[in-house]
């Protein structure tokens, strides 16, 4: 069944991507989705019959090479079968989606054909987004990871006739490429460690790894936390953590639908799924814990500082996305995997009902994205509002505090901002903060959009309306998710501590690592969480009511107030609103060195250094040494003479003072 | 069939013969026959070849299919192929009827261009499956004579500036080759080559003019042969005459130069270098090592800002050929696999990019990435196999690209972390030209007049590029095809490498008593 699911969505990309022209655009958009529909339902079906260990299917062989073997195979167990959920419902949600919003597009020119073409793309994102978390082997999973990758390149260039989303494929692609580079060297240093880049084999030499030393770089070194930092590396450069993140709010130029199935719900939680996944290396690896907390919680805090002031409405959306994934690491940091695979769960669905509840109003405003041309958008369009007025419940966390009935993000942020006091409180105080930050931002998007006087040019108000029903279905399912998704797992996912192993097969007294997580016998923070102080409980409550009245404070009760003080605390206000000058920083230090130093190895180095020393060689030497043949050759008696008397003195010093007779 | 390598090898040149003495006159229909038999040749050469294949023994890691002649003058004519050379013989057989068909346009000369193709092809097979030193030096030093009048007879403005330097920089390279292999002669007594691979080379340190060679004769053969093959392949710093070979060499001489010509250094450097002077490999290897790392680095970074298209995959083509030495030199069985692995997929990924260039040279007559824009809006198809064939240059997982670099990648890091580290950022700057490239060409509004009458690829073109695209992805998703013909050849050599070396603290002890 698994393999069906993993390969329906190709199936329905090839139909879809080179059948159209056969069968008609409209029927491959039918086929393509028809196809990721069927394996929406049957992986729920796997999902909740799912019981027992993993299980493992062959179904080819890959890359071998004397001792690496590398097959094309399927695992499967809790942590894939979450995931095959997750991916396939969302996009199963988005093709349907997508149906009304790339009905008609201005960026193409009529008679041109891009609809089968875009959902041949969101079909084959589904498939290599499978093939990355059913790999029973590393490299399959960096496949399916560079699969992904080339899709989002391939989807945020999607309209390209415009240069900015060109930028933002390339920007995408390259930044991607860096984190790359360091899940590439884990897996070749996994390799020279284990000799083996199966799962099984690597989590079975766990406990070597943890006490092998590595030489790496002139140093030797611990080799489980080599190993741990080069795949998280990788892993920042999917989840847009902060120091790799500057892709992800340029990725933005992508049609919506992409932004909310690949941006937002499955393709940048990779990195967080990697690192669960590698849970066994992790779990003997506390200095690489220790950075996934530290980056995690700097990811979560400056993210959420920049949404503060951010007006396109998608970047929002998007640094509020890097931020919740920053919550995603500090859990895993902090070894309660299960909960950043909680949140990684709800935040799918109420970040994707974000999302597509944006492009909704992005439909109905004649593709307007700023929110300072929105405005008292709530009648025009009233059932995109509460679709967006659930999401934000959800991922701003409201609940009834001290229980686990609330909106889906109430309760798994609750449980990563429980998990990071276990672990450390500086995580725990930068969460709470950004918690504040989240709410405000995400509120100041819903007052600003659906409350006070319509803003910015007449006629496109005077046209809004909601959208279609392919729109809107997607956005009710979503928004059943978004209220439920928390309350009906928690149990799963954040219960009791044998509930949790029980559910994820992570018995301590395992040993065959046959489980969807490894949770060291000694490693009790998911239990401890549980019995953190009352305060540290309704710290992110608190911290979201503060968030909320600010922001109604500022954007509904004197809407002056927020100009007046970007005047005063201009500096601030710049610094926040140019993104904390990351993008100006890389620039300098990275791009603009590397091309000069192209240019000059091209021009100095190639040209005149090689080629000018050979030609110099060639054009100066041989003639030189020419020019001495032809001047000995003078034609002078005397001059062979002169020759021919200094040969012989030289012989005859040779033959008797160093004994060359001899 | 005993001869069924000879009959591969030589049909070319019969083919060769016959349009030489026999084709009379330059009229259309004198070109029509001149391209027809040339294909015809190519393809019979091919459809034979495939028995060599088929009839292969993927469990023998010695030489299948060997001949054995007595020749003129004490010379012995003796061919054969192993593992890792029948790849490279399929590799030419394979695209030699795409590279005729590339140049079915060609109106000048077409019957001395035609003999210059065919007769290369003779002289290539006779390369990979030479197995005499005296018939391989013949065959190496014989390429470069078609080579270089096609790209002085055929080429762009500057060809004959590019052809000289092309000459000049190989046949540099080779004199010293016949230097070492007048002293291999002297050492071993013999030009079998499967007798030299199983001769011990003196491998003590030697002491000449008060300096201390380490790895001894070893040492200096491998030096001997390290130029030729490192211009060849290139290596850095060697590499300069390929841009400018590369970009005015008419574009299926381009492929023919990148695709297989490029490939027998490293072969050479697999049979020569690595197989009969372990020790001296071993002795260079670091320098070598950072060698590769360097090419890959400098040779992306230039890539990166250079606006004509075939300099560009010049440039792209060089820090590709840094991951084959970089395979190689590891010394280990997943480096050495990477190696030839990277080699066989270069070409086919080269080859559908260099053709990609051509598609645009030959509708545009320019070559400057300005000069383009917006194309994929007008060629659809063209568009998609160019992003095909850029992803699968970028190493993109699921084309060949990919395995031959995680290979070789797998085995630096097993040899020395640093130069891992510094060549796998190989994988960002090739991301990024790459990229860069295929954006500016292709994306954007369409706004040049000149480009707004192209047209999409015609059947010719796509019969071009299908049996490349085809071969890129199906072993990137199976590479089990090539992996597992080479693998007990690759294995035995690893064996035989590492079991010719020193135990480390023997090297040590030698370095020491060096010192002294």
């Amino acid at each position: 069944m698994v393999t069906v699911i993993l390969l329906a969505p190709l199936v329905g990309a090839l139909i879809c991507g080179f059948g159209w022209r056969l069968i008609g655009e409209t029927a491959g958009q039918v086929i393509a989705t028809g196809l990721v529909v069927l394996a929406a339902l049957l992986s729920w079906v796997v999902f909740l019959t799912l019981d027992g260990g993993a299980t493992q299917i062959v179904l080819m062989r890959w890359i071998e090479s004397g001792s690496l073997a590398s097959d094309w195979a399927i695992r499967l167990d809790r942590l894939t079968a979450i995931m095959l959920v997750v991916v396939t419902t969302v996009s199963a949600l988005v093709h349907v989606y997508s149906f009304g919003y790339m009905a008609h597009d201005e960026n193409f020119r009529p008679g041109e054909h891009y609809r089968a073409r875009f959902f041949a793309y969101l079909s084959l994102f589904s498939f290599a987004m499978l093939t990355l978390v059913t790999a029973d082997n590393l490299v399959q999973l960096f496949f399916g990871w560079e699969g992904v990758g080339l899709v989002s390149y391939l989807l945020i260039g999607f309209y390209y006739r415009k240069p900015s989303a060109n930028a933002a494929a390339v920007k995408a692609f390259i930044v991607n490429r860096v984190g790359d580079f360091g899940f590439m060297l884990g897996i070749a240093a996994l390799f020279f460690l284990t000799d083996s880049v199966r799962l099984v084999d690597v989590f079975a030499s766990s406990a070597d790894l943890a006490q092998m030393q590595i030489s790496f770089l002139s140093m030797n070194l611990n080799a489980a936390e080599v190993v741990g930092v080069l795949l998280f590396i990788g892993a920042m450069g999917k989840s847009a953590q902060l120091g790799l993140h500057t892709w992800l709010p340029d990725a933005m130029e992508g049609p919506t639908p992409v932004s909310a199935l690949i941006h937002a719900a499955t393709m940048v939680t990779a990195g967080v799924f990697l690192v669960c996944r590698m849970s066994p290396i992790y779990e003997v690896a506390p200095h690489a814990q220790m950075l996934i907390v530290v980056v995690g919680a700097l990811s979560a805090l400056v993210a959420a500082s920049i949404g503060l002031v951010q007006n396109d409405i998608k970047r929002v959306i998007a640094y509020s996305t890097m931020s919740q994934l920053g919550y995603m690491f500090v859990a895993a940091g902090v070894g309660v995997y299960s909960a950043a695979m909680f949140h990684l769960f709800t935040h799918a669905f109420f970040k994707a009902l974000l999302f597509l509840a944006a492009g909704s109003v992005i439909h109905g405003m004649a593709g307007e994205q700023d929110l300072r041309n929105y405005g008292g958008l709530r009648r025009k369009m009233p059932m995109t509002f509460w679709a967006m007025v659930i999401g934000t419940l959800a991922i701003t966390g409201v609940g009834i505090p001290f229980t686990s009935i609330g909106f889906a993000g109430f309760v798994s942020k609750d449980a990563i901002v429980e998990s990071a006091w276990t672990g450390s409180g500086f995580a725990f105080w930068m969460l709470v903060i950004a918690a504040a930050m989240t709410a405000f931002y995400s509120w100041r998007l819903i007052f600003l959009t659906f409350f006070g006087k319509p803003r910015g040019k007449a006629d496109v108000h005077g046209h809004a309306h909601d959208s279609g029903r392919s729109i809107m279905v997607p956005l009710a399912v979503l928004a059943v998710g978004a209220v439920l998704a928390g309350t009906v797992f928690h149990h799963n996912f954040f219960g009791e501590e044998e509930a949790v192993r029980a559910w994820f097969h992570a018995e301590p007294a395992s040993t065959l690592f046959d489980g969807g997580l490894y949770i060291s016998a000694d490693n009790h923070a998911l239990h401890e969480a549980h019995e953190v102080p009352a305060a540290v409980s309704l710290a992110p409550f608190i911290a979201m009511l503060v968030g909320v009245i600010l922001a109604f404070v500022m954007y509904i009760r004197s809407p002056g107030l927020p100009s007046h003080m970007a005047k005063s605390a201009n500096g601030l206000y710049r610094f926040l609103l140019n993104k904390w000058y990351f993008d100006e920083l890389f620039d300098r230090i990275f791009v603009v060195p590397a091309q000069r130093l192209g240019s000059f190895l091209w021009r100095r180095g190639d040209d005149r250094g090689i080629d000018g020393a050979v030609n110099g060689l060639a054009l100066g030497l041989i003639p030189a040494l020419t020019r001495l043949a032809q001047r000995m050759q003078s034609g002078y008696i005397f001059h062979y003479a002169f020759a021919m008397v200094v040969g012989i003195a030289a012989l005859v010093t040779w033959v008797t003072f160093l004994g060359g007779a001899r | 069939m005993d001869n069924l390598l000879s009959i591969v090898t030589f049909v070319p040149a019969i083919a060769a013969l016959i349009l030489a003495v026999f084709l009379r006159g330059d009229d259309a229909a004198a070109r029509r026959n001149a391209r027809w038999l040339a294909m015809l040749a190519t393809g019979a050469t091919f459809v034979i070849s495939l028995f060599l294949y088929a009839q292969f023994d993927n469990e023998t890691a010695g030489f299948q299919f060997v001949e054995e002649h007595r020749w003129i003058a004490g010379l012995h004519y003796k061919l054969g192929v192993d593992g890792i050379s029948i790849l490279f013989v399929l590799l030419t057989t394979f695209l030699m009827p795409i590279v005729i068909a590339a140049c079915w346009k060609v109106e000048h000369r077409v019957k001395e261009l035609m003999i210059a193709y065919l007769v290369l092809e003779t002289l290539m097979i006779g390369v990979f499956s030479a197995l005499d030193m005296v018939l391989f030096y013949m065959f190496f030093e014989g390429t470069l004579i078609p080579a270089s009048l096609m790209i002085g007879i055929w080429g762009g403005k500057q060809r004959l500036y590019a052809a000289f330097k092309f000459f000049l920089y190989t046949f540099a390279g080779s004199v010293l080759m016949l230097v070492a292999m007048i002293a291999m002669y002297y050492d071993a007594g013999t030009t079998d080559m499967v007798a030299l691979l199983q001769h011990d080379f003196a491998s003590s340190p030697i002491t000449v003019g008060g300096l201390t060679i380490v790895g001894g004769v070893q040492t200096l053969l491998f030096l001997g042969f390290l130029a030729s093959f490192a211009v060849k392949l290139p290596m850095w710093p060697l590499h300069t005459w390929q841009p400018d070979a590369y970009v005015q060499a008419p574009t299926a001489a381009t492929v023919v130069l990148s695709a297989i010509l490029v490939k027998m250094g490293g072969y050479g450097f697999l049979r020569f270098s690595l197989g009969m002077f372990p020790v001296g490999a071993d002795t260079l290897s670091t320098l070598m090592l950072w060698l590769s790392a360097i090419a890959i680095v400098y040779t992306s970074l230039v890539a990166f800002v250079q606006h004509d298209i075939k300099r560009l995959i010049a440039y792209s083509s060089i820090a590709h050929m840094g991951f084959v030495t970089l395979g190689v030199f590891s010394g280990n069985q997943q480096g050495i696999d990477g190696a030839v692995f990277q080699m066989i997929s270069h070409g086919f990924i080269s080859a559908g990019l260099f053709f990609c260039a051509g598609v645009l040279i030959d509708r545009f007559r320019a070559q400057d990435i300005d000069a383009f824009g917006g194309l994929a809006a007008r060629m659809p198809t063209y568009a998609l196999l160019f992003m095909f064939f850029t992803m699968a240059n970028v190493g993109l997982p699921g084309t060949s690209g990919f395995v031959g670099e995680f290979l070789t990648l797998l085995g630096a890091f097993q040899a020395n972390t640093w130069v891992a580290l510094v060549s796998t950022t190989g994988i960002i700057f090739a991301a990024a030209y790459g990229l860069r490239f295929y954006r500016r060409v292709m994306f954007g509004d369409l706004i040049k007049e000149a480009l707004k009458g192209a047209k999409d690829l015609s059947g010719r073109e796509k019969a071009i590029f299908a049996p490349l695209a085809i071969m890129v992805l199906v072993l990137g998703i199976y590479p089990a095809l090539i992996t597992d013909v080479i693998s007990s050849s690759t294995a035995h050599l690893t064996q035989t490498y590492q079991a010719a070396l020193p135990s480390s603290e023997g090297v040590q002890a030698a370095m020491i008593e060096a010192a002294r």
